[in-house]
């Protein structure tokens, strides 16, 4: 699995130092409406069959990334010149007015050719080529526009045409029936959902009281990782000081870093607390949207009831699959957490967003966590 | 006159929701869904978003973050939005503002939570039907009208049924007044939980589990008191309990009229409460709930009622058939085989630490001025060995609260 991300980001890194820009007109900062086209962005553009970054834009990946229904994403983060981003420990950087972030959810094509045939791998080998995305080979979804403005951040969903030339404005969001394919030719028809503009804010308003919206990603933590740039591998704090959209970041080895989910070589409780804090921990926050429930699972929510051991649900309604407790330590299936991560159901399942599919191997991570948990819960009277 | 309206629309509702046929998309429901998300995106605050009659299908929850915004249908049961093949959820309608008020449509059949106000000030729920047409099922979504973490909250004349968990239900909240809604199959009727300063009246709560709650749970942002439940007509909720369990409404026993769990400062009075199989009220401590252990309940919650206060309520059968083994063993024991349970029901569980001698002190106590209505304390910390229906312990009287006040007033 690591081979495969280690060989794409090589072959990412070509698409930097070449001229892939050639012919595109320089990103262009909206101060304000929503453009009709993603390409009036120039931010990311379809080029000779290929997806390709602007001057300037610069791609960067997550340790442990949001589960979207086993899509691919390309991140790309752009700012206008002379100016940078603060470093924060903890928080999101703060942003200068004008950077833009992008997010491109894609699939890589099953061999059948069938264009609502995507494919369920974590194999990302094949999506590039020397200059971008290789559209031969992947089926672009949707591409998701942050936009730091004078008045705050703006979210605004594109989604891609099925020929893929360019993707339009979809404010409300769409509802788009995909199969997903495995390698062994299992398949599994579901709903890609594309949030409408209130629906981003579900997640990204991290504090309900201001409801400003962030992005998610760009935290220390989260990006405090090596990437295979041009000219070799560079941890991505560093290189963004270096090229100038960061200022104020330690040595990567002083700043917070969570695991990478997949990472065997990390502890499982690394693992999954590095994937409940970028799949839950944006609403479960002290602040966030599930502040109602006591749930905390954002990563610096100590281990205990705050982290849901022994704690009784407050609203989960039938989320709770007949479970009294959040987790109970050593027993993953009287569990309430992996029975809301198990299910598709829009009634039951968590996070309520952003997925109409059981992400298994994140299933099988929390359940291997909770299971390695001692102790159990006894009710007293 | 409210009441009779309602008497006369409930059955006729049931009657035409008992033929329904499976809806499908249409071309036209699509485009509504459409317009009303691009209303919602591109409401300012004033806007009044009118919605024609009509029976419209959606496929996906719908959310507002703008203040301000008024959502109005031509009534509920006019203008209707059907969930019923809800593919993106889980709510039907979600909210995160201030200053808001919905009148006058339906929402049918969501997958979740009806509709769902996390926080924000000001909010009016008029009018309202909120229903989960297949009668009540596990599956059904949990909560019809839930508002949470909100403050000045007014829910009137409104209709929620066959909620799987709460049909009315104010989390976390200040400043509240529920007044002549009508909540029915329900697993709870109307629900007041962690919530300060609630007035609860003129409300009908019938074939529910449990007709109207108090409730205090751990681990929240606020403890919840100072609650009235007054004037309702509360009776014959004895639906089997359909909640999923773990649930906190799925330790409530079949035949609950009102049940006040570990809030204080409770008053109930001038109720019509009648014919609950298992008690007319019950007052609970969290720990007949048996979701209480050390680990996941924080060290500072108050599991006990205190300053409850019963008065001047007319009280009508029920007790006869208590719901679970415990309590039926307890009543035959006391009562006989063909006797029944007084019309108060006390778990009997006290702070010990605080007693001074033998009673809670002043103001933290259970007082009942009802006539001659009975209690029994079941004795829970003792497993009910010790039951006792000696009424001495509660011939006190409590402050009575004050009226909630609903500042601003919602434009009527």
């Amino acid at each position: 699995m690591m081979k495969y991300c280690l060989r794409a980001g090589l072959l990412l890194a070509l698409l930097l130092v070449s001229a892939c820009h050639r012919g595109l007109d320089p990103v262009a900062f909206q101060a304000d409406g929503r453009p009709p086209r993603l390409s009036d962005w120039h931010v990311v553009e379809v080029r000779g069959g290929k997806l390709v970054l602007n001057e300037g834009v610069v791609p960067y990946d997550l340790n442990t990334p949001l589960f979207t229904d086993y899509a691919h994403k390309l991140r790309t983060i752009w700012m206008p010149k002379g100016v940078s981003a603060k470093y924060d420990a903890t928080d999101t950087f703060d942003f200068p007015v004008g950077t833009i972030i992008s997010k491109t959810f894609y699939y890589p094509k099953t061999a059948n050719g069938k264009f609502s045939d995507v494919a369920r791998t974590y194999d990302s080998s094949r999506d590039f080529a020397g200059e971008g995305l290789d559209l031969a080979n992947v089926h672009l979804v949707e591409t998701r526009i942050l936009v730091r403005r004078e008045a705050g951040w703006a979210a605004i969903p594109y989604v891609w045409k099925d020929d893929q030339s360019d993707a339009e404005l979809a404010r409300t969001g769409a509802v788009i029936p995909l199969t997903l394919v495995a390698d062994a030719g299992e398949r599994e028809d579901f709903n890609y959902v594309v949030p409408d503009e209130s629906q981003c804010s579900s997640c990204h308003a991290q504090d309900w009281v201001t409801r400003k919206i962030h992005p998610i990603g760009p935290k220390a933590r989260h990006l405090n990782r090596d990437y295979h740039y041009a000219d070799g591998p560079e941890n991505q704090l560093a290189h963004l000081m270096k090229v100038g959209y960061l200022t104020g970041a330690p040595a990567p080895a002083e700043a917070p870093r969570n695991a990478n989910w997949m990472d065997t070589h990390a502890s499982l409780d690394a693992r999954a607390r590095a994937y409940l804090d970028i799949n839950c921990g944006h609403c479960h926050n002290p602040k966030g949207a599930a502040n109602t429930t006591g749930l905390t699972l954002d990563v610096s929510a100590p281990e205990d009831r705050h982290l849901g051991i022994c704690k009784p649900p407050v609203a989960a309604g039938r989320g709770t699959g007949d479970h009294l407790f959040d987790i109970v330590p050593g027993v993953p299936n009287d569990s309430i957490l992996p029975y809301r991560m198990d299910s598709a159901d829009p009634g039951v399942m968590m996070p309520e967003l952003g997925r109409s599919t059981v992400h298994r191997e994140g299933v099988a991570l929390i359940k291997a966590w909770i299971a390695a948990q001692s102790g159990g819960c006894v009710a007293i009277h | 006159m409210r009441k009779t309206h309602l008497a006369v629309i409930i059955p006729f509702l049931l009657a035409a929701c008992s033929s329904q046929q499976a809806p499908t998309q249409s071309s036209t429901d699509a485009s509504f869904e459409a317009k009303l998300q691009q209303q919602l995106l591109d409401a300012k605050p004033g806007s009044v978003i009118e919605i024609p009659a009509g029976h419209y299908h959606l496929q996906r929850g719908l959310s507002l973050r703008t203040d301000g915004v008024t959502i109005r249908g031509a009534g509920k049961d006019q203008t209707v939005l059907s969930f019923k093949g809800q593919v993106v959820g889980p709510e039907g309608l979600l909210v995160n503002a201030n200053d808001f008020t919905i009148e006058d449509l339906a929402l049918e059949d969501t997958k979740g939570d009806a509709l769902k106000i996390n926080q924000g000030k000001n909010i009016t729920i008029r009018g309202v039907r909120v229903e989960w047409t297949g009668g009540p099922k596990t599956t059904n979504g949990a909560y019809g009208l839930y508002p949470v973490k909100t403050q000045n909250v007014l829910v009137e004349d409104s209709v929620v049924i066959g909620a799987s968990d709460a049909g009315i239900y104010v989390g976390q909240s200040n400043n509240i007044v529920v007044r002549r809604n009508h909540a029915e199959y329900n697993v709870a009727g109307i629900e007041i939980e962690n919530s300060v300063n609630a007035d609860v009246y003129d409300n009908t709560a019938t074939h529910n589990t449990g007709g109207i709650l108090v409730f205090n749970m751990p681990n929240l942002s606020q403890a919840g008191h100072s609650s009235r439940v007054f004037k309702n007509q509360v009776f014959d909720n004895n639906t089997d309990n359909f909640a999923a369990k773990g649930a906190a409404v799925a330790s409530v026993p079949r035949g609950a009229g009102v049940v006040v769990n570990s809030n204080d400062k409770v008053e109930i009075f001038d109720n019509d409460i009648a014919d609950h199989k298992t008690a007319n009220v019950i007052i609970s401590s969290y720990f007949s709930t048996n979701y209480y252990n050390t680990k996941g309940v924080a060290a500072d919650y108050n599991p006990y009622p205190k300053g409850i206060f019963i008065y001047d309520n007319r009280f009508k059968g029920g007790g006869d058939s208590p719901d679970g083994i415990k309590l039926k063993t307890l009543k035959t024991a006391v009562f006989g085989i063909n006797g029944k349970f007084p019309d108060i029901l006390w778990d009997g569980y006290v702070d010990q630490r605080t007693l001074v001698n033998g009673l809670p002190p002043d103001g933290e106590r259970f007082c009942i001025q009802n006539g001659d209505v009975g209690v029994i304390n079941a004795d829970g910390p003792h497993d009910y060995k010790n039951p006792s229906t000696d009424t001495k312990p509660y011939q006190c009287t409590l402050p009575k609260l004050s009226p909630v006040v609903l500042d601003p007033e919602p434009k009527a």
